[in-house]
């Protein structure tokens, strides 16, 4: 039991450090181009390398997953919001769920 | 002296009014990401309590990590009965990816940010809270954080409850209908994004390239997730960079 709190406390530490250490360290604004310019297209690349392909699994069942990527790309495209996007997923794919 | 307390008080209301209205936008683009959570999590726990880590521990775990990833391999390493040093590299290999999106978090918010807050709010940056808030077309503030990061908190720690209790809350068909709602909306953040700007699309689609490099070709698909993130994100964030850099005073 101790030796399962240890390393619950140890996970926390490290994963915590991870976040805490560049946002405390780095006060000021970089200068380098390169680097700016990066750190710009970071969130954009992490989404993408998030959603595809694990987007494919995300529903257990390939062929719903892929109808509800197809919904999220409709709705993205004409723009319609985060919610309404993830809702509007969710609901197609449920309702194949229960048409299968 | 009744006019400088009068513009004082005015300025404090002022404030209290931004502080408000910061934190109340966090809050509405916490709820679809906690929505996501909470399939996540209730896996996470069903798992992590089938496994034999006790209920309340499991929790904790959730509560005081606040990672997927993560704690998926801490748990299962915990499960296996492995040795606390293998239990802390793993997580740490896991987690590098979070020092990049604090580093990125880090030129988004004021320099004048006092340390204390910047610790609070550090706690509370997964992918998908950097995600959101680093799109934010401002810079980001502390109430702004504090909101964004409250909703998903609690349904990652609701989700870990539910699942850790019991395996049949919520029917089937919803909770495999609930695994796609975090990458519905990160479909929603990419694509107004790489219509407006060609070279985010080149990012993107580098990103995702990499990734499904990854996951399908064979010897590279032996590759955990979180490194995978990694390698994809260096890669795209460098194109981009190289291609399409920023000038300096480009905001947006």
């Amino acid at each position: 039991m101790n030796k399962i709190l240890m390393a619950v406390f140890l996970m926390a530490v490290v994963t915590y450090f991870t976040r805490m250490l560049p946002i405390v360290l780095f006060r000021n604004k970089l200068n380098s181009q390169f680097i700016r310019s990066f750190l710009y297209y970071t969130p954009f690349a992490v989404l993408g390398a998030m959603t595809f392909p694990s987007i494919l699994y995300s529903t257990g069942n390939l062929f719903t997953a892929i109808i509800g990527l197809g919904v999220a790309l409709l709705l993205a495209y004409f723009e319609q919001g985060l919610m309404k996007v993830a809702l509007g997923a969710i609901l197609a794919v449920f309702l194949l769920e229960l048409w299968l | 002296m009744e006019n400088l307390n009068h513009n004082l008080w005015g300025d404090f209301l002022a404030r209290k009014d931004e502080w408000k209205k910061d934190f109340k936008r966090g809050i509405r683009h916490g709820i679809p990401i906690a929505l996501g959570y909470i399939p996540v999590s209730f896996t996470f726990g069903l798992t992590a309590v089938k496994g034999g880590i006790p209920l309340w521990i499991t929790i904790l775990i959730s509560l005081t990590n606040l990672t997927s990833a993560g704690q998926f391999a801490g748990a299962s390493l915990i499960i296996a009965n492995a040795s606390l040093l293998e239990i802390t590299l793993t997580t740490f290999v896991i987690n590098i990816r979070y020092m990049l999106m604090s580093l990125s978090l880090s030129q988004k918010i004021t320099p004048l940010m006092p340390i204390l807050k910047r610790c609070i709010l550090a706690f509370g940056i997964t992918d998908e809270t950097f995600a959101v808030a680093s799109l934010e077309k401002k810079e980001i503030t502390f109430p702004y954080m504090l909101g964004l990061i409250a909703c998903p908190y609690w349904g990652w720690a609701l989700g870990t409850a539910l699942g850790g209790i019991a395996s049949s809350i919520l029917p089937q068909a919803l909770r495999n209908a609930m695994g796609i709602a975090l990458y519905g909306m990160f479909i929603a953040l990419i694509i107004p994004a790489a219509k407006k700007a060609r070279a985010v699309s080149l990012v993107v689609l580098t990103a995702i390239s990499v990734s499904s490099l990854f996951n399908w070709l064979t010897p590279l698909n032996r590759i955990s997730g979180g490194w995978v993130i990694i390698i994809a994100t260096v890669i795209a964030a460098s194109v981009g960079a190289l291609v399409s850099p920023r000038e300096d005073e480009e905001d947006e």
